[in-house]
C-alpha cells in the first residue's frame, strides 16, 4: 500500500510529467486551446500510456537489452494506432480538431520514458499504478492550462463538449462571461508558453511554503552549547 | 563633500534614475499636447487609466516579491512604460484594452524578469504587440485627425468613448471613423499601403485628403512635436544620439534608395519619417536604456537594425506599421550585438584574436 501512495504521489505531483519533467510539452501546449480538447488529448495519452507501460512490463524479460528502445516505440505505437482508430470511429469531431496531435502521442518522451525508466524495470501491477497516476498528473495539467486558456481566451468552459461526449454534453457548456472579443494570446501558442510558465510557477511556490512549514513543525534541534553562530 | 570610491574615468554624472526617467516623460509632452489636439483628447484619458494601472500593477507585484514598494514608484520608470503605450495605442480603443496592455507591460514583461534593469524586452512595445495580435480590431481603430473627422468630440466624449465605445451624442467608433463623404479612413500609411497594393500610383494616392499631399495631416506636426522632444532629451543627455541617429538612417537609407529607384511605386524618405510612429520611436522607444545596446558601436547597430526592419515590414509586411516589432527584434539581438561591439579596454591592443 505505501507503494501505491508513494507512486500515485510522485505521478501527481513530485514528479508530474508536464509540471517537473517537462516532458510531451508539444501536445500539452498545442492543444490545450479549449478543456474539451486538453481532455480528450488527456485521455488518450492516459489509454496509451497504461497499455504500453503493462505490455512493456510483462515482456521485459524477453527484450534483449540492445533493442529495447524500438520494440518499445513498436508498442506504444500500436496503441497509438488503437486509440487513434477508436477516436476517429466514435469522437470524429474532436478527432479532427485534436489532428495531428493523436499520431504524435508516439512521439510523446512522458510515455517512452515511463516504459524505459519503470516499466522496464517493475513488474505488471506497480508499472500499471505508476502509468495510471503518471497519466492522471498529465492529464490534469492539460485540464488546468486548457481551462484556464479557454477562460481567458474566449469566457466559457467545455466549449465542443459534445465533439467528444456526445450530444447530450451541449449542456455542460458554461458560459462564465459574455465576449465578442476573444483575447487571442490565450488561444495562440505564446498564451500556452505563459500560462504553463506562470503554473510551474504556482507549483514551485506551493512547494517551498510546504517545506518551509515542515521546517518550522520539526522545530530547530536546541543546542546545550553554542560556539560560533549557527545559520 | 562626497568621498566616493571608485575606479576611473573619475568624472560621474550624478544622475538618479528618477531624473532620468522625468526627463523622458517631460519630453514627451510636447508630442502628447498636440497629439490630442490633432486626435482628440481621448489620449489624456488613455494616459491617466495606463498610468493608474501601472502605479497600481507594480506596487502589487513589489509587494508580492518583498520589496520596498515607494522607492521602486519613485523612479518613475513605471510612469515611462505607461505613458508610451498610452501614446502607442489608439486614442479612442476601449478602456480594458489600455489596463490589459499595461498589467501585461508591468507585470509580466518588466517585474516577472526582475524589474528594472533585468528586462530582456521594452515592456510597452512587447505590451503593445500582444495587444495587437489579441485585439487587431480594437488597435488599428485610429480616428483620421480633428479637422477630418464628420462629427466634433468633446473631452466628455472622449471618457464616453473609452468607457462606453460610444460618444456621449451615442456615435459608434466606426461611424466616426467614416469621413463626411462616406468613405472609411485609414491611418496614411494604412492607406498608402491598401493603394500601392491595388495598383495605383504615389501621386494618386496621396490625393486622398488625409494626406494633405504629405505625410498626413496631424501626423507631421505630431512626429516633429517628439522630434522636438527628442532633441531636448539630448541636449540634456538623458540619451545617446546614437540611437534616435542609427533609427532614422537605418529608415532614410533605403527608402531614399528605392525612392529614387522608382517614385512612382514607394513613398519618400521624408514620407517614412514623418508618418506614424517615427520619431516618437526613433528618440522615445528604441532609447530604452534596459533593453537597448550598450556599447557605442552597439547602439548604432541596433539602430539601424530597428530602422531597417520597420522600413522592410512597412513596405513588404502584413502590418502598415512595425515599430513594436521592430523594437522586440532588436531586443532579441541585443546580447549578441554587445557580444561583438564590446570597446577596447584602455591599455589593450585593438584586435584580439577570439581563438
Amino acid at each position: 500500500m505505501s507503494q501505491f501512495k508513494e507512486l500515485s504521489l510522485q505521478g501527481l505531483w513530485k514528479n508530474n510529467p508536464g509540471l517537473v519533467q517537462l516532458l510531451g510539452l508539444c501536445p500539452l501546449l498545442a492543444v490545450t486551446g479549449t478543456l474539451t480538447n486538453a481532455l480528450g488529448l488527456g485521455l488518450a495519452t492516459l489509454l496509451v500510456l497504461l497499455g504500453s507501460n503493462i505490455v512493456v512490463s510483462l515482456v521485459r524479460q524477453h527484450v534483449p537489452n540492445e533493442i529495447r528502445i524500438p520494440i518499445f516505440v513498436l508498442i506504444i505505437a500500436s496503441f497509438v494506432t488503437v486509440v487513434q482508430l477508436l477516436m476517429n470511429a466514435f469522437t470524429f469531431g474532436l478527432y479532427q480538431s485534436l489532428g495531428i496531435f493523436i499520431p504524435l502521442i508516439v512521439t510523446n518522451c512522458a510515455i517512452i520514458g515511463r516504459a524505459e525508466a519503470f516499466a522496464s524495470k517493475n513488474p505488471v501491477l506497480p508499472s500499471a499504478i505508476d502509468a495510471l497516476m503518471m497519466g492522471l498528473g498529465f492529464l490534469l495539467v492539460l485540464l488546468v492550462l486548457g481551462g484556464m486558456r479557454e477562460l481567458l481566451g474566449q469566457g466559457t468552459l467545455f466549449d465542443g463538449a459534445e465533439l467528444l461526449l456526445g450530444d447530450w454534453a451541449r449542456v455542460l457548456r458554461i458560459e462564465v462571461f459574455h465576449s465578442d472579443n476573444h483575447f487571442l494570446l490565450a488561444m495562440l501558442p505564446p498564451g500556452a508558453f505563459i500560462g504553463m510558465g506562470l503554473l510551474i510557477a504556482l507549483k514551485n511556490s506551493i512547494d517551498q511554503r510546504l517545506a518551509k512549514r515542515q521546517i518550522i513543525e520539526k522545530g530547530s534541534i536546541a543546542r546545550a552549547r553554542v560556539t560560533g553562530s549557527v545559520q | 563633500m562626497s568621498f566616493k570610491i571608485a575606479s576611473s574615468p573619475h568624472h560621474h554624472n550624478q544622475r538618479t534614475t528618477s531624473s532620468l526617467m522625468q526627463w523622458v516623460a517631460l519630453a514627451a509632452l510636447p508630442g502628447i499636447a498636440v497629439q490630442a489636439v490633432f486626435f482628440g483628447y481621448g489620449v489624456l484619458v488613455q494616459l491617466l487609466l495606463a498610468i493608474c494601472t501601472a502605479w497600481l500593477c507594480e506596487a502589487l507585484i513589489l509587494r508580492l516579491r518583498q520589496k520596498a514598494v515607494l522607492p521602486r514608484l519613485l523612479d518613475h520608470s513605471a510612469l515611462v512604460t505607461a505613458v508610451l503605450l498610452a501614446i502607442a495605442i489608439p486614442p479612442y480603443a476601449p478602456w480594458w484594452l489600455i489596463v490589459i496592455g499595461t498589467a501585461f507591460a508591468i507585470v509580466m514583461v518588466k517585474q516577472l524578469y526582475g524589474g528594472l534593469g533585468n528586462n530582456l524586452f521594452n515592456p510597452a512595445m512587447a505590451a503593445y504587440v500582444m495587444l495587437l495580435i489579441s485585439f487587431p480590431v480594437q488597435m488599428t481603430q485610429w480616428l483620421p485627425s480633428v479637422s477630418l473627422q464628420p462629427v466634433a468630440l468633446s473631452p466628455l466624449d472622449a471618457f464616453c468613448m473609452v468607457f462606453t465605445e460610444y460618444s456621449c451624442s451615442g456615435f459608434s467608433l466606426s461611424q466616426l471613423q467614416q469621413g463626411v463623404d462616406g468613405s472609411t479612413q485609414a491611418t496614411p500609411l494604412d492607406s498608402l499601403r491598401q493603394d500601392l497594393a491595388a495598383g495605383m500610383t504615389l501621386a494618386e494616392s496621396l490625393q486622398r485628403p488625409v494626406f494633405y499631399s504629405f505625410a498626413g495631416a496631424g501626423w507631421l506636426w505630431v512626429n516633429l512635436a517628439y522630434l522636438l522632444g527628442g532633441l531636448l532629451l539630448i541636449q540634456q543627455k538623458v540619451i545617446s544620439w546614437r540611437i534616435p541617429a542609427a533609427v532614422l538612417a537605418g529608415l532614410a537609407v533605403p527608402s531614399l534608395l528605392f525612392w529614387l529607384g522608382s517614385a512612382g511605386a514607394s513613398p519618400s524618405p521624408l514620407f517614412h519619417l514623418f508618418s506614424g510612429a517615427t520619431m516618437l520611436a526613433a528618440f522615445f522607444i528604441a532609447t530604452d536604456p534596459v533593453s537597448a545596446s550598450t556599447t557605442d558601436k552597439g547602439r548604432l547597430w541596433y539602430g539601424a537594425l530597428i530602422g531597417l526592419l520597420v522600413y522592410l515590414i512597412r513596405s513588404y509586411g502584413g502590418y502598415p506599421d512595425a515599430f513594436a516589432f521592430a523594437v522586440l527584434l532588436a531586443n532579441m539581438s541585443v546580447p549578441l550585438i554587445d557580444y561583438y561591439t564590446r570597446p577596447r579596454t584602455y591599455g589593450h591592443k585593438a584586435k584580439r584574436n577570439l581563438k
